[in-house]
């Protein structure tokens, strides 16, 4: 007995020195939808990763666990974090949502944030980045430069941040070119090289000569390259892949909300919140514009200042849906609960949305 | 480049790694020894062919490190199951496994930079034949390999002494053995085939479909490739018919997406596995012939008693 009253009392000591003195470092968690070397999404998120560590240095441990299939293994992915007593926890891939909210439930003292989803708790905030800014300047740098007047545009699942996407990218080019039109092809996957590398050659096969794609992979890149047409790059800039192909890329940089939110919690003022940066909280970046004429540069510069600027935005109206119904009146623009929920095409858009 | 021709040429190059791959595993099955390893084995050619490639400027000499690196992972393989009788299913997967990490840790420095792609070949006159030229006479060096391959390998098991003692040591390794024929030494033989044929698929990955090293790019071809071998019944022609169905299947729902043909993709998705699979049992509903081609000792551990 005295032995168990001692024991208690060692351990009661060292729980309070431990909380007083704060020793521990937070650790914070992960999860990657696919490889960080995939240069593309899931390489953004570890940038971030790694802006954590260098930032807040000794306070923070960082853990992850890359290539997570969205399913089952989510959960188990999170638990482990969770249980390996990570504090914050990233979930970086839309298909993760609902695992989050399930794994938050029962770790209440655990922090988590969601990218790209709606579904929030108390201990679960979600952020994003209106990635759709930049498609609509890459959609008017396509109808400038396309001569066939086809774009092909490789995608991933028919969810509403892929199809806003689509949508922004016609709206751009149909700026420039009423006319213009977008072959889409659905891999069904975020990343796999060998079926992007096919959709890619399909759709040159169709007529389009200028690739945007909302995949991971860099194959899209290398296959316009080979077929000496000209392509966007995905999430992170892949000038390397495609040094004579890449028109621009649309950059994701997740690295100063991610330290902001880890503050927050070193601090305790972590509260569940909703994020959705563009290009003016720099969260939506533009790799430099190349492989094109000047004028058409100027042109994607002028239209990245406005929508930076916030002088206009991308989905101002009027905007027909594919059905020719009118989404949204001239001089209003769609809210953000239509884009976050975004489930139709606009008008131009000849492919039928998969349900 | 007209449409039909660029179909053609896609589907080849979506069902080359297919029939690689599969036509070694047939073999290291007729053998009676089942690999689950294809995926980790072809992976591990992947990153290998290409770092030589990338290393030496030459793209034979990926080639030809994929293969060597295909038959020291079969090898690996050959050693636990065979010398040290070790549960074949079991270590198949460990193999997958281990190959997937392992090429993540060596493709590290080799992510992100240009790779050599292996060329065409040219014949003259013969290349430049309308459709046929482009589509036949002027692919690349595996794409051969793989018909050529899959050729000998329908045409040993038909008419050699060689495939003949293979299949023996598959179908009842304990007569082989009695017979006289050294079961370990066939096994050995024939799992280095299948690693080689595995190094080979993955080469094609990292050389020609897609040249770079991206990780865990073989996306699970090495699985489709093992449910090719069974659908087939372990007949190399049927193997080929399958991985080309499966090719065909899966390039031309790309294009009914891309032309704007209303079914959902994700059912075009699923289209190359249902058809395969439908087509192949078709053909070989025959249960005799299916029976005759069924290596009976399967995923079974051989230790000889003497």
């Amino acid at each position: 007995m005295r032995k168990l009253i001692v024991l208690a009392a060692v351990l009661a000591l060292s729980l309070v020195t431990a909380s007083a003195f704060g020793a521990d470092p937070l650790k914070v968690g992960f999860i990657y939808v696919g490889p960080i070397g995939d240069h593309g999404w899931s390489y953004q998120h570890d940038q971030g990763r790694l802006a954590v560590e260098k930032a807040l240095g000794k306070q923070v441990k960082t853990l992850y666990i890359e290539k997570v299939t969205e399913g089952p293994d989510t959960e188990r992915a999170i638990t482990r974090l969770a249980r390996e007593g990570a504090g914050l926890i990233f979930t970086t891939s839309f298909g993760f949502m609902d695992p989050t909210i399930k794994v938050a439930k029962r770790f209440p003292k655990v922090m988590f944030e969601h990218a790209t989803g709606f579904k929030r708790a108390k201990n679960v905030a979600t952020y994003s980045s209106r990635f759709y800014e930049g498609r609509y300047v890459i959609g008017q740098i396509a109808a400038r430069l396309s001569k066939t007047g086809v774009a092909g545009y490789i995608a991933s699942f028919p969810i509403p941040e892929v199809v806003r996407g689509i949508n922004a990218f016609m709206l751009g080019a149909q700026s420039i070119n009423p006319d213009f039109k977008v072959k889409t092809v659905w891999v069904n996957s975020w990343f796999d090289p060998g079926k992007e590398a096919d959709a890619a050659k399909v759709l040159i096969g169709q007529g389009a000569d200028i690739l945007s794609q909302h995949t991971d992979s860099t194959a899209p890149m290398q296959i316009a390259g080979e077929k000496g047409i000209q392509a966007f790059g995905q999430a992170s800039d892949m000038i390397k892949f495609g040094p004579k192909t890449q028109l621009t890329s649309i950059i994701d940089d997740w690295r100063p909300y991610y330290v902001r939110r880890t503050k927050a919690v070193l601090e305790g003022t972590w509260k569940s919140t909703d994020t959705w940066g563009g290009m003016d909280t720099g969260m939506v970046g533009m790799a430099p514009y190349t492989n094109m004429p000047a004028d058409v540069a100027a042109m994607a510069k002028a239209t990245e200042e406005k929508i930076r600027s916030r002088k206009m935005h991308v989905f101002a109206g009027p905007i027909h849906k594919q059905d020719g119904s009118l989404a949204v009146a001239k001089g209003k623009h769609l809210d953000d609960g239509t884009l976050l929920g975004m489930n139709w095409y606009v008008k131009g858009i000849d492919d039928k949305l998969p349900k | 480049m007209n449409g039909l021709e660029a179909v053609l040429l896609t589907i080849i190059t979506a069902s080359t790694p297919l029939l690689l791959a599969a036509v070694g595993e047939l073999v290291t099955e007729r053998s009676g020894v089942l690999n689950l390893g294809v995926e980790g084995m072809m992976i591990m050619g992947a990153v290998t062919g290409f770092a030589a490639a990338h290393t030496t400027g030459s793209a034979a000499v990926g080639v030809a490190a994929a293969i060597a690196t295909g038959v020291a992972m079969a090898l690996l393989f050959a050693f636990l199951t065979q010398t040290l009788a070790a549960n074949q299913m079991a270590t198949g997967l460990a193999l997958t496994l281990f190959g997937i990490g392992l090429s993540g840790l060596i493709g590290q420095s080799f992510t992100g930079l240009p790779g050599v792609k292996l060329g065409a070949v040219y014949l003259p006159w013969l290349s430049d034949l309308p459709l046929v030229g482009p589509v036949l006479f002027a692919q690349d060096v595996l794409v051969y390999a793989s018909v050529a391959i899959t050729a000998a390998v329908a045409w040993m098991f038909k008419r050699t002494r060689s495939g003949l003692v293979i299949r023996a040591v598959g179908s009842n390794h304990h007569s082989a053995h009695a017979l006289g024929y050294d079961v370990a030494g066939v096994r050995y033989r024939c799992i280095a085939f299948g690693g080689a044929c595995a190094g080979l698929a993955g080469a094609y990955l990292s050389l020609v479909y897609t040249p770079q090293w991206i990780e865990n790019m073989a996306a699970g071809r090495g699985w489709i490739a093992l449910a090719l071998v069974v659908f087939a019944t372990w007949s190399p022609n049927r193997v080929a018919v399958g991985a080309y169905l499966f090719g065909t299947v899966w390039i031309m729902g790309l294009y009914a997406q891309a032309i704007g043909v209303a079914i959902a993709p994700q059912f075009l998705a699923s289209l190359p596995y249902l058809v395969t699979i439908a087509a192949l049992l078709a053909i070989s509903g025959n249960r005799t012939l299916t029976k005759v081609n069924t290596p009976a000792c399967i995923g079974q551990t051989f230790v000889p008693d003497r």
